[in-house]
């Protein structure tokens, strides 16, 4: 028989390479959001410097940030999507038919007792319905995100035209306008409406046994599954919650323009999904921060309002947001490459 | 050094380490051109690995590699190949929705100026498949209609269209019929002849007897014997080579038999295609281990028993009450926890700290409405990482960053603190290292001293005996052999299912 030493004591194995430095640092929560920190920083010298005051002036950061909590507010609905391991393209017509379902309820009723508050309603259970449509064909219908949500884009649109006869409806309702157009102590309802749901959504991510499953499911749902988990329910409802998050935007919308129409929303999903991953949450899901994606959106907005300011065409604002994209998805991989097994 | 004549290729002191487990641990092999080398060892030899590194899959941390005397290195797949070195891997390697021909000059296509010459590929192709004997493959069918013996011809041509040296075989019986064995070895004999060389991987005894020049053993990663001669080898030889111990695992000792009511009652399950009329029934305080080879059935008994899978017939019972079949919630609240298999792949949240995988079954028990009570979270998960000792003793640790029987013991700790009556494990000790293996299994047995039923499924059978109170082997998807662990021997377990004989 053969003999031999042990070569390795019992329960010391040969540990894993620890990473350098840099890169635990940077990998870390307060590293991850440095690097977005320093993003919007820049960018704000590069406003301050092209555009001097017109960029600097509390009209020109308050304007900023009502343009920011719109879309904000979706992308921090697609933050849990994403880190739940799914993905939506079907926001921004989600956000168009919700608005146009409000709009057309409130141009029918206009007569007599009917207050605002119900078109609020509507938006959010429209879009409420549309992700409890996506999360059913994705969890239960087994659709891949991609293709479910794809055929809800095509259709929330459609039934939108339809229903507004592709006119802009006029939001005629002062009690609503002047509630969600307004200000609390100088700051805009709608980026209070903004931060109220990134707390939330910070709060429900970290501290709740909901945030904990959607990490779960989102990282690895089989073994998800074989704890005990409700995989499938719990996948249906982050599209619901996604959708809910879509109502509140259409609200916010139809504030912001004074209209419901079928062209709201457009392009959403897009700057949604760009903001969330710059955010530094990882598209195979998992992983995820609403922090992250906030400074994502905030980002995007800034860089926006200073290429506006500059009078650069909306053509080149596409080509810097493309670059940027690229990126921040490279710089993640560098991340992802090392979690590799 | 050793440039013998007909040498192909010699391997001498091959490492490999990966996380927490020395995978090979000082591998010798020597190949001449013309042979079948035959390569065996328990699940967990480190045959997998050896191959990869022979394929240039993997990159050795240690040892050198010679190929006609020169020494080499093998950076990438691409390397191997250009050497003459072709794999067929047990899953095979094959594009289905491409044509067979595609599939065999896939990556060195018959082409000119960009278009593919597909009367040319199509006929060397025939040619090819002809060599083999199996004219009756046509070179333009779909590849992904053929059965899986079809597919392994397919993947046969692959090699052979290369200028192959040294093929190697990893189980290639495994998903063929006894006719089919036969013909793939009047390949091999053909092949042999034009001075290729073969290494075969198998299980089966009896096919080594039959195909093999010589016989290589390996045991926990390293060559416990090389270049025996098949011929004058008895059948009990190469069984204590691949049995005997390198290493005295520590099993402790066997608990009390108890004749409390069975906690754990399974009757006559059974599933399509995979095992049939299975029946046992576990006590509190037993252990009861199932052996049997990869694709025996025994996972997937386990399994079904967790409602992962849903029965074809049969019922599982806990503390006398039915389980309803096929939902793994039902059986996690009727009290049963599974270690599955895959541990990184079906057990663990490895972006996640230790403290939430620990609380991953339990999660509803640290909530107030809603919102996870962080303190209790981690109070609780540190009294397991404690109580368990679970090592670095962090909570906030990646789970990916511990070692296999660290990771091994997260898993069990989440059952723990989830209260579970009936405890499956499913290869509790694969990618454990040795140091931890006791430990491992000096905590299933306090588990079942503290009255949980257990069962553990495991391929190595020295684990399986010395770790249960009783003992089923499983062959063909039944089992053949019920008794209580130490009236069992290890040879009469190997043989059984290794033979495939019904006792």
């Amino acid at each position: 028989m053969t003999t031999h030493e042990t070569t390795a004591k019992p329960g010391s194995p040969p540990a894993p390479k620890p990473a350098s430095r840099v890169t635990t640092v940077l990998s870390g929560p307060i590293g991850r959001n440095l690097g977005l920190v320093v993003a919007l920083a820049l960018l704000c010298v590069i406003g301050i410097v092209t555009a001097g005051d017109r960029f600097g002036s509390i009209e020109n950061l308050t304007t900023i940030l009502r343009l920011a909590s719109v879309i904000g507010v979706v992308s921090v609905g697609m933050t849990f999507v994403i880190i739940g391991g799914g993905i939506d393209l079907s926001v921004g017509a989600i956000v168009a038919l919700s608005s146009v379902w409000a709009t057309t309820l409130a141009t029918q009723k206009l007569a007599t007792d009917f207050h605002w508050i119900v078109m609020v309603f509507t938006a959010i259970l429209v879009g409420a319905g549309c992700g409890l449509v996506n999360g059913i064909l994705i969890a239960y219908g087994r659709i891949t995100a991609f293709i479910a949500t794809l055929a809800m884009l095509a259709a929330a649109r459609g039934l939108a035209e339809i229903i507004s006869q592709k006119k802009t409806q006029i939001v005629r309702e002062r009690g609503f306008v002047d509630f969600f157009g307004g200000d609390v102590a100088g700051i805009p309802v709608l980026v209070i409406i903004f931060a109220l749901v990134a707390v939330t959504g910070w709060i429900v991510l970290n501290r709740t046994t909901f945030g904990r499953r959607t990490i779960a499911v989102g990282g690895n749902a089989e073994a998800a599954r074989l704890a005990g988990m409700k995989v499938k329910r719990h996948t249906a409802l982050l599209y619901v919650l996604l959708g809910v998050a879509c109502g509140i935007a259409a609200v916010m919308l139809m504030a912001r323009t004074t209209a419901g129409t079928s062209t709201h929303g457009s392009l959403y999903e897009l700057d949604a999904i760009a903001a969330v991953v710059i955010g530094g949450t990882l598209l195979s899901g998992g992983r995820g921060t609403i922090v992250g994606t906030v400074f994502g959106v905030l980002i995007f907005t800034t860089l926006t309002n200073v290429f506006t300011l500059n009078n650069l065409d909306t053509s080149t604002q596409a080509v810097a947001k493309g670059a940027i994209i690229v990126v921040a998805v490279l710089i993640q991989r560098r991340f992802a490459t090392r979690e590799r097994t | 050094m050793d440039t013998g004549s007909g040498k192909l290729l010699s391997m001498r002191g091959i490492v490999k380490l990966f996380p927490g487990v020395r995978a090979l641990d000082g591998i010798d092999l020597d190949v001449t051109a013309g042979e079948v080398h035959c390569l065996l060892g328990q699940n967990g030899a480190g045959k997998s690995t050896l191959i990869k590194v022979l394929s240039g899959a993997h990159q050795p941390d240690g040892g050198e590699i010679a190929w006609r005397g020169e020494p080499v290195r093998l950076p990438d797949p691409q390397a191997a190949m250009r050497l003459g070195i072709a794999t067929i891997y047990q899953e095979l390697d094959l594009v289905d929705g491409l044509s067979v021909a595609e599939n065999i000059f896939l990556g060195h296509e018959h082409a000119h100026l960009g278009f593919s010459r597909r009367t040319e590929a199509n006929r060397a192709a025939a040619a090819l498949l002809k060599r083999l004997g199996h004219p009756e493959i046509r070179p333009t069918t779909d590849v992904g209609g053929l059965p899986a013996a079809g597919k392994q011809i397919v993947s046969m041509a692959r090699a052979l269209s290369h200028d192959v040296r040294l093929i190697i075989m990893d189980e290639p019986s495994a998903v063929l019929d006894q006719e089919e064995v036969q013909r793939l070895f009047r390949v091999i004999r053909d092949l042999t002849e034009e001075e290729v060389a073969v290494v075969y991987i198998s299980h089966r005894l009896d096919e080594i007897r039959q195909i093999g020049t010589r016989v290589t053993v390996l045991k926990d990663g390293r060559t416990v014997a090389t270049g025996l001669p098949v011929a004058d080898t008895p059948t009990s030889e190469i069984i204590r080579l691949m049995t005997g111990r390198a290493i005295e695992y520590v099993f402790p000792p066997r608990g009390e038999t108890t004749y409390a009511e069975p906690l754990l009652e399974v009757e006559n399950l059974s599933r399509d295609g995979e095992f049939s009329g299975v029946s046992f029934q576990v006590r509190p305080g037993e252990v009861v281990g199932l052996a049997g080879l990869v694709g025996s059935g025994r996972s997937e008994i386990l399994e079904t028993i967790y409602g992962a899978r849903a029965p074809g017939t049969g019922t599982v019972k806990v503390g006398g009450k039915r389980v309803r079949p096929g939902g793994v919630g039902a059986a996690v609240a009727a009290g049963i926890g599974l270690c599955p298999e895959e541990r990184k792949s079906q057990a663990l949240f490895l972006g996640e700290p230790v403290s939430r995988n620990i609380i991953a079954a339990s999660l509803g028990r640290f909530a107030r409405g809603g919102f996870v009570r962080l303190g209790a979270e981690r109070r609780s998960a540190e009294n397991l990482v404690r109580e368990l000792d679970i090592r670095p003793s962090d909570v906030d640790r990646e789970a990916r960053t511990l070692s296999g029987g660290n990771q091994q013991k997260v898993v069990l700790a989440r059952w723990l603190l989830r209260g579970c009556k009936v405890l499956l494990l499913d290869e509790p000790t694969r990618g454990v290292d040795i140091g931890a293996r006791s430990e491992i299994y000096a905590l299933i047995h306090r588990l079942a001293a503290g009255g949980l039923a257990v069962v553990v499924v495991s391929s190595e059978i020295e684990e399986v005996i010395g770790l249960s109170t009783r003992v089923l082997v499983i062959s063909d998807g039944a089992v053949v052999l019920d008794g209580p662990a130490e009236s069992i021997d290890e040879h009469r377990v190997l043989d059984l299912v290794l033979e495939g004989e019904v006792a």
